[in-house]
């Protein structure tokens, strides 16, 4: 349980997607301009990545790794498919994305009115193939803890856009040296909130 | 490089896509070469790939990786789905390019393995993320979908040359700062750290990646005013 909590912590502060590794900058910078929209998506990114991770987590343990094929047969124990990862995961996140949209259509109509419009945005957000990527890294021993990083790396980006959301529906009303306006000044303000969350780096979990 | 060129333009005429008898290199095509690295740069200007920018401009050499790395995603990809663009249906579009896009990179890790393997492992996971780099998928979707297969190639190249040109520019300046060095070579003589000069080890941390950017698009838009933004 305690190794839970700390895997949880980690990825919400100090494996922070945004201000750690950048991950999902694009719809970062894109979708922050209001408050409401941020948090929209971030529970989209949430939602999406609590699923997709555990789901590669499996496909990776049982078909893709190095004699990941060995409970087949065990003379698949030596067979390598690796290098299909990439379009694997891909291919399972955007059809969870769409399987994942016409849930919410069906079956919560107030949720898909909120969520709709970002659900096909995530499917090239870097922050959901990264999560991926990272949990195949990062050898997980079981389906709990990857979905625990997904979850939690969810949770870190949710913070990180509600947090320069916050910020730049204020910012409107200071007056920044004309060329730095929109996006210049929001680099620079993540750069220094970057600098913040390195604080969390010194915490040993 | 020159081969590919010459060859795309017969492929095109080939498959009576491209009709128009326009010069290979009009002052339209061209256009879409040089736009993207000022006025229309994707990084800058049309924020689009920057998760890979911040990441992986360290130093140089992985930079330079990077860009060419693109580079030859986004050529081939935009070609491909060009090719293909009258035999996609529009609801499963986002998911061929996906598919399309993800079979480039994995020749393009395959090779980077192969040839430069010290390189690869530098790049991890950054290299799987072209997949969903922002560029490659909004140049298909605002560009490859609808144009030739000529114009679409030059459209990719161009958007990845003005995409690299910023990472060399960012890598450039936070190898040099950071550490005193470029391509791993030392630069700044010794006489100078005897004089006390230290290395800024700021710059190497992930966040003065940002600023760096940051400090690029004030530059640019005072010279280019024409960029600033209204709010």
């Amino acid at each position: 349980m305690e190794g839970y909590l700390n895997l949880f912590v980690k990825s919400i502060f100090i494996e922070n997607m945004i201000f750690a590794y950048f991950l999902g900058m694009c719809s970062y910078l894109a979708v922050s301009k209001t408050v409401k929209t941020a948090v929209g998506l971030g529970f989209a990114v949430i939602f999406v990545l609590s699923i997709t991770v555990p789901i590669n987590f499996l496909l990776d343990t049982y078909l893709l790794r190095p004699g990941a094929l060995q409970w087949l047969d065990a003379s698949y124990a030596e067979i390598d498919l690796s290098f299909l990862s990439f379009i694997m995961f891909i291919a399972v996140i955007a059809s969870m994305v769409q399987l994942v949209e016409m849930i919410v259509e069906k079956f919560a109509p107030a949720l898909y009115g909120a969520l709709g419009i970002f659900l096909p945005l995530i499917a090239v957000n870097c922050a959901i193939l990264g999560g991926s990527l990272f949990m195949q890294q990062k050898d997980f021993s079981g389906v709990t803890e990857s979905a625990v990083y997904g979850f939690g790396s969810g949770i870190g980006w949710l913070l990180a856009i509600l947090a320069i959301a916050a910020i730049r529906e204020k910012i409107i009303y200071s007056n920044v040296p004309a060329p730095l306006r929109g996006l210049g000044i929001t680099f620079i303000i993540t750069g220094l909130m970057a600098l913040g969350f390195m604080s969390f780096m010194g915490i040993k979990l | 490089m020159s081969e590919k060129k010459g060859f795309t333009p017969e492929k095109t005429t080939l498959l009576f896509i491209n009709n128009d008898s326009e010069p290979l290199f009009s002052k339209k095509n061209r256009a879409l070469l040089t736009d993207p690295m000022d006025d229309n740069n994707p990084i800058t200007v049309q924020v689009l790939g920057i998760c890979s920018a911040l990441a992986i401009t360290v130093q140089l050499k992985p930079a330079i990786v990077m860009s060419l790395s693109v580079m030859a995603v986004m050529g081939a990809s935009n070609v491909i789905i060009s090719l293909l663009r009258n035999l996609i249906p529009n609801r499963i579009r986002i998911i061929v390019q996906l598919v399309v896009v993800a079979a480039m990179v994995i020749l393009v890790d395959q090779i980077l393995r192969a040839y430069a393997y010290d390189v690869s492992k530098e790049l991890s996971i950054f290299i799987g993320l072209i997949i969903t780099n922002c560029i490659v998928m909004g140049r298909l979707e605002a560009f490859a979908l609808g144009n030739g297969v000529w114009k679409s190639f030059l459209d990719g190249i161009g958007n990845a040359a003005g995409y690299g040109f910023i990472l060399i520019v960012v890598a450039f300046f936070r190898e040099l700062l950071g550490s005193g060095k470029l391509f791993g070579f030392q630069v700044i003589p010794d006489f100078i750290y005897d004089m006390g000069y230290v290395n800024n080890g700021l710059m190497l941390l992930s966040p003065m990646a940002l600023i760096t950017v940051g400090i690029y698009i004030w530059i640019q838009r005072s010279r280019n005013r024409k960029l600033i933004e209204k709010n």
